[in-house]
C-alpha cells in the first residue's frame, strides 16, 4: 500500500501546465445532431420510478399480462419446430408477404382497404417514424405536430433537425382551424412544411380523439395545401366502448401515411410495426428500410403472424380494452376524488393516458423529485413540446398499474401538488406561459 | 483470484441519485473483477438484510448515494450486522451528509465555507418569504448558490444571479428536501480533492479541476461527457495545491471520516480554498472525479477498491 503517500506528492507537484480532457476523444467530431443527446435530471429520476415501491404513472408499458403467455408460448416453440429455418433466417427488407397480408385485414376495421404491395413491415412503428423523416426531411424543413405531441416521435424528429410546429388542440382533437393558421404562417415564412403528424386516436399524451367531422376538415385543409399526413395509429383498436374511429387514411389514400403497430394489440417484445404508404412513397421507404436493418426480424413476423392466425387476437383485444377501461375508470374517479380546484384533465374513451394539466404557478418538471420523494412518478409535460410549453401538465398512464395502485398513486400525487401549491404561494413564484388548447382551456373548460 | 474472499457492492437504492449509484456499483464491481476479486452487485431492497444475514459477504462496499447511502443509514445496519464495509462510520455519515452541520464543524476547525444561511421551507412559509429572500440578498449578495441541505450531485442546486429568479430557484430546491443552503457564490477555481487511507492515514490523491463548458457543474455537465473539461491535477502553483490538499485531509479528519471522502471547493484569486462539500461517498461512474484522481495519481480503480476492502476485513477483525 505504499503507492499512496507517493499519490499525494503527485498532487502537490507543480502542475500549472496541466492537461485538459473532456472524458471523450470525439467530443469534436459527433454530428449537430447529437447535440441534444444528453444527461438529465429527469431520466435520472426515472430509474427510481422503476422500483417497486414507486407508483410509476410514467411508463407506458402495455399490460402484457393481460396475455395468455402459454398459448404464445406454444406457438412460438411449434414456430420453431415447423419453421424454424425460415423464422431464424434473414427475410424481405419489405417484410413478410403473409404478414403484409394479415396486416390488411387488422387495418379493416378501420376502414382501411390497403393492398400488401404498400405495406412495409418495420421494428415498431417507431422505426417507420424514423424512416418517414429519414426520406422527407432535411434540417430545417417544417413538421406541424399536436400540440403536446408523442415524445418518442419529437426525438426522431429532432434527431434529423427538422423544425416542429405545434398545432392547437381540445378535447376534440386537432383545431382544424389552427391548422389552417399554422400551414399560413409556416407558407407564409418561406419555410416548406413536409407532413403533419397526428395521433388522431387515444391520443399519446393527450388522450383525446380527434372526431370525425374534424377528420374530414383536417383531411380537407391539407389537401388543399398539399400537406401530406402522417397517420398513427397504435391505439386505435382500443377504444373501451369497442368504439373503432374511421381512420383517416380511409378517406385519403394518396395523401396520409398510415403507421400501426402490434406492441398494443399483442406486445411490444416482437417490436413489429408497419407503415401503408402511396407507392412512390413506400419504394422509398423499403429502400431506406434495407439500409437501416437489412430486413425486419423473420422471428417476430412469423411469430405475430402465427398469433393472428392461430388465436383469437381479436377476443384479446377486447380483453385489453376491458383490463385497460378498468383502469382509466380508476384513474379519473381518483382524479375527479382528489385533483384540487384549477386542474383539469382530459377524460380518454380509450388508449394508455390521461393529459392533467395543474393550476396556474405549478411547474409538473420541478415537482418530480418531490413526486419521487413521495413514490409516485408521471412523465412532465415539456417532454411532449419542442418549443418548452407544457411546464404545468403532466401525461399520467393508467396502462400497466393495478387500479388500486392508480388510486394510490393518484393519492400520493394529490400530497405532492397540495405541498407545491403551499410553496408556490409561499414564494410567488411565476408559472411559465401556457399554449392556449388542452393546457390552458378557456374559463369555462376549466 | 483475491483472498478476500466473496464482497458485495451495494448501488441503486431509492435516493434521487439511484441511477448515479448503479452506475458507481457497475464501475467499482467490474474494476473488483478485473483485480481478481470475486464480487456481486445488488441493490438495497426490503430483502436486503435477509440476503445479507443468511449469506453474509466477506465485506461490502456501499455505494449508495443521497440518502440511505450517505445519511448513515446503510452504515449503521453494516454495524448492526456486525460486517465489515468500506466508508465512514454512520455518525460521522449523518453529520457529513447534513452540509449546514458539516459546514458548521468544517468552519470551527479554521476551514473557510462561503457565507450562506440554512433555511427551511416552514420558515419562508411562515415568516414571509419575500421579505426574507430580500434580506438575504442584502445580506449575502448576488450572486448566490442554493442547494438542498442534503443531497448530492448538483440535484435542486441553482447559481442565481438575478434576484427575480430566486424564488424559482428556492422552489426547486425545496422539490429536493425541507432545508435549503443559500451561499455565497465564491469566484475562483473549481477544485475537488479525494481522500483515501487504506490503512496508513488519510492521503490526498491529485486535485481535479473542473470547468464547465456551460460555466455550471450541475447534473448534465457531470454526467455528459464532453460538456466538461477536467485538469488532473488541477492547474494550481504547487503551494497552493498543498494548501488544497491539506484542508481536504484536515476536513475527512475533522468529521470524524474513514476510507475515502472527496470535498469539492472554490479555490479564490488569492489562492484560499473555500469548502463547498464534503462527500462520503463519491461517485465513481465514468465521469466522477474521484476516478480521475486515482488514475491520475498512478492507481487502478480496483487495486484502491481491493486495497479498501482489505483495510475494512483487517479493521473488523481487529476491532
Amino acid at each position: 500500500m505504499g503507492q499512496y503517500p507517493d499519490a499525494q506528492r503527485r498532487n502537490t507537484a507543480a502542475a500549472v501546465s496541466s492537461t485538459g480532457s473532456k472524458l471523450d476523444s470525439y467530443v469534436d467530431r459527433y454530428a449537430t445532431r447529437t447535440h441534444g443527446m444528453t444527461a438529465s435530471e429527469v431520466r435520472s429520476l426515472f430509474a427510481v420510478a422503476s422500483r417497486p415501491e414507486v407508483v410509476s404513472l410514467a411508463g407506458g408499458m402495455p399490460n402484457i399480462s393481460g396475455l395468455p403467455l402459454d398459448v404464445v408460448g406454444s406457438l412460438l416453440s411449434e414456430l420453431i419446430e415447423k419453421r424454424g429455418t425460415t423464422a431464424l433466417q434473414y427475410g424481405s427488407g419489405q417484410g413478410d408477404p403473409q404478414l403484409r397480408e394479415q396486416i390488411c385485414d387488422v387495418m379493416r376495421p378501420v376502414g382501411v382497404h390497403g393492398h400488401p404491395d404498400d405495406v412495409t413491415v418495420t421494428v415498431g412503428s417507431q422505426q417507420a417514424l424514423d424512416l418517414i423523416t429519414r426520406i422527407f426531411i432535411d434540417p430545417g424543413d417544417v413538421i406541424l405536430a399536436e400540440a403536446p405531441s408523442y415524445v418518442g416521435a419529437l426525438s426522431t424528429f429532432r434527431s434529423y433537425q427538422a423544425d416542429v410546429v405545434h398545432v392547437e388542440m381540445d378535447d376534440d382533437g386537432l383545431v382544424p382551424e389552427r391548422v389552417r393558421q399554422a400551414i399560413a404562417t409556416v407558407q407564409a415564412s418561406g419555410r416548406t412544411i413536409k407532413f403533419l403528424y397526428t395521433i388522431p386516436n387515444y391520443h399519446n399524451p393527450a388522450g383525446v380523439t380527434l372526431t370525425a367531422q374534424r377528420r374530414q376538415e383536417i383531411l380537407g385543409i391539407c389537401q388543399d395545401a398539399g400537406v401530406l399526413i402522417v397517420e398513427d395509429d397504435p391505439y386505435g383498436l382500443l377504444g373501451f366502448d369497442g368504439d373503432v374511429p374511421r381512420a383517416m387514411r380511409a378517406d385519403d389514400p394518396e395523401g396520409v401515411i398510415y403507421l400501426g403497430s402490434f406492441s398494443k394489440t399483442f406486445a411490444p417484445g416482437f417490436r413489429v410495426g408497419w407503415t401503408l404508404a402511396p407507392h412512390a412513397v413506400r419504394e422509398k421507404l423499403v429502400l431506406a428500410a434495407e439500409s437501416s436493418v437489412l430486413c425486419p426480424p423473420a422471428f417476430s413476423q412469423l411469430a405475430v403472424s402465427e398469433y393472428l392466425s392461430g388465436h383469437d387476437w381479436r377476443g384479446q383485444v377486447k380483453a385489453f380494452r376491458e383490463l385497460y377501461r378498468e383502469r382509466c375508470d380508476a384513474m379519473l374517479g381518483a382524479l375527479d376524488d382528489l385533483m384540487p380546484a384549477g386542474a383539469h384533465w382530459t377524460r380518454p374513451r380509450g388508449g394508455f393516458y390521461v393529459w392533467l394539466t395543474l393550476p396556474a404557478g405549478l411547474d409538473t418538471k420541478a415537482m418530480l423529485p418531490r413526486a419521487v420523494t413521495n413514490r409516485v412518478a408521471y412523465v412532465p409535460g415539456t417532454a411532449f413540446y419542442a418549443d418548452g410549453f407544457g411546464s404545468r401538465s403532466m401525461r399520467l398512464s393508467f396502462c400497466y398499474p393495478t387500479p388500486d395502485r392508480i388510486r394510490e398513486g393518484v393519492r400520493r400525487l394529490a400530497q405532492v401538488i397540495e405541498q407545491e401549491m403551499e410553496l408556490r404561494a409561499a414564494f410567488g413564484a411565476a408559472g411559465a406561459s401556457q399554449r392556449p388548447g388542452l393546457d390552458a382551456p378557456a374559463p369555462d373548460q376549466a | 483470484m483475491s483472498d478476500l474472499g466473496h464482497v458485495l457492492v451495494l448501488a441503486g437504492g431509492l435516493s434521487h441519485e439511484r441511477d448515479v449509484s448503479l452506475r458507481s456499483g457497475r464501475r467499482v464491481a467490474e474494476s473488483l473483477r478485473e483485480v481478481g476479486v470475486d464480487v456481486s452487485q445488488r441493490d438495497a431492497d426490503a430483502d436486503l438484510i435477509v440476503t445479507l444475514r443468511n449469506d453474509p459477504p466477506a465485506a461490502v462496499f456501499p455505494l449508495l448515494h443521497g440518502v440511505q447511502g450517505e445519511d448513515g443509514a446503510i452504515q449503521q445496519i453494516l454495524t448492526l450486522l456486525d460486517l465489515p464495509y468500506v466508508g465512514s462510520p454512520a455518525g460521522s455519515c449523518r453529520q457529513t451528509f447534513d452540509k449546514p452541520i458539516s459546514k458548521g464543524l468544517l468552519e470551527k476547525a479554521g476551514l473557510n465555507t462561503p457565507p450562506g444561511v440554512v433555511l427551511s421551507q416552514s420558515t419562508f412559509r411562515e415568516l414571509g418569504a419575500a421579505a426574507l429572500l430580500d434580506a438575504l440578498v442584502g445580506r449575502i449578495g448576488l450572486p448566490l448558490v442554493v442547494k438542498p441541505s442534503r443531497g448530492g450531485s448538483a440535484l435542486g442546486s441553482s447559481l442565481v444571479n438575478d434576484a427575480a429568479d430566486l424564488p424559482s430557484a428556492m422552489v426547486e430546491c425545496f422539490a429536493y428536501g425541507d432545508s435549503a443552503m443559500i451561499e455565497r457564490k465564491i469566484e475562483g477555481s473549481e477544485v475537488s480533492v479525494s481522500v483515501v487511507d487504506t490503512g496508513d492515514g488519510p492521503v490526498a490523491l491529485p486535485a481535479v479541476e473542473i470547468v464547465a463548458e456551460s460555466g455550471t457543474y450541475d447534473y448534465h455537465a457531470r454526467y455528459t461527457a464532453g460538456t466538461t473539461e477536467y485538469f488532473v491535477p488541477a492547474r494550481l502553483p504547487s503551494a497552493v495545491a498543498d494548501d488544497v490538499a491539506q484542508a481536504a485531509v484536515r476536513a475527512h479528519r475533522t468529521l470524524g471520516l474513514r476510507d475515502v471522502s472527496r470535498t469539492d471547493m472554490i479555490v479564490d484569486s488569492s489562492g484560499t480554498p473555500w469548502l463547498l462539500d464534503v462527500n462520503v461517498a463519491p461517485g465513481m461512474t465514468e465521469t466522477s472525479l474521484l476516478p480521475q484522481s486515482v488514475r491520475a495519481a498512478g492507481i487502478g480503480l480496483g487495486e484502491l477498491a481491493r486495497d479498501l476492502l482489505a483495510a475494512a476485513v483487517k479493521r473488523h477483525a481487529e476491532a
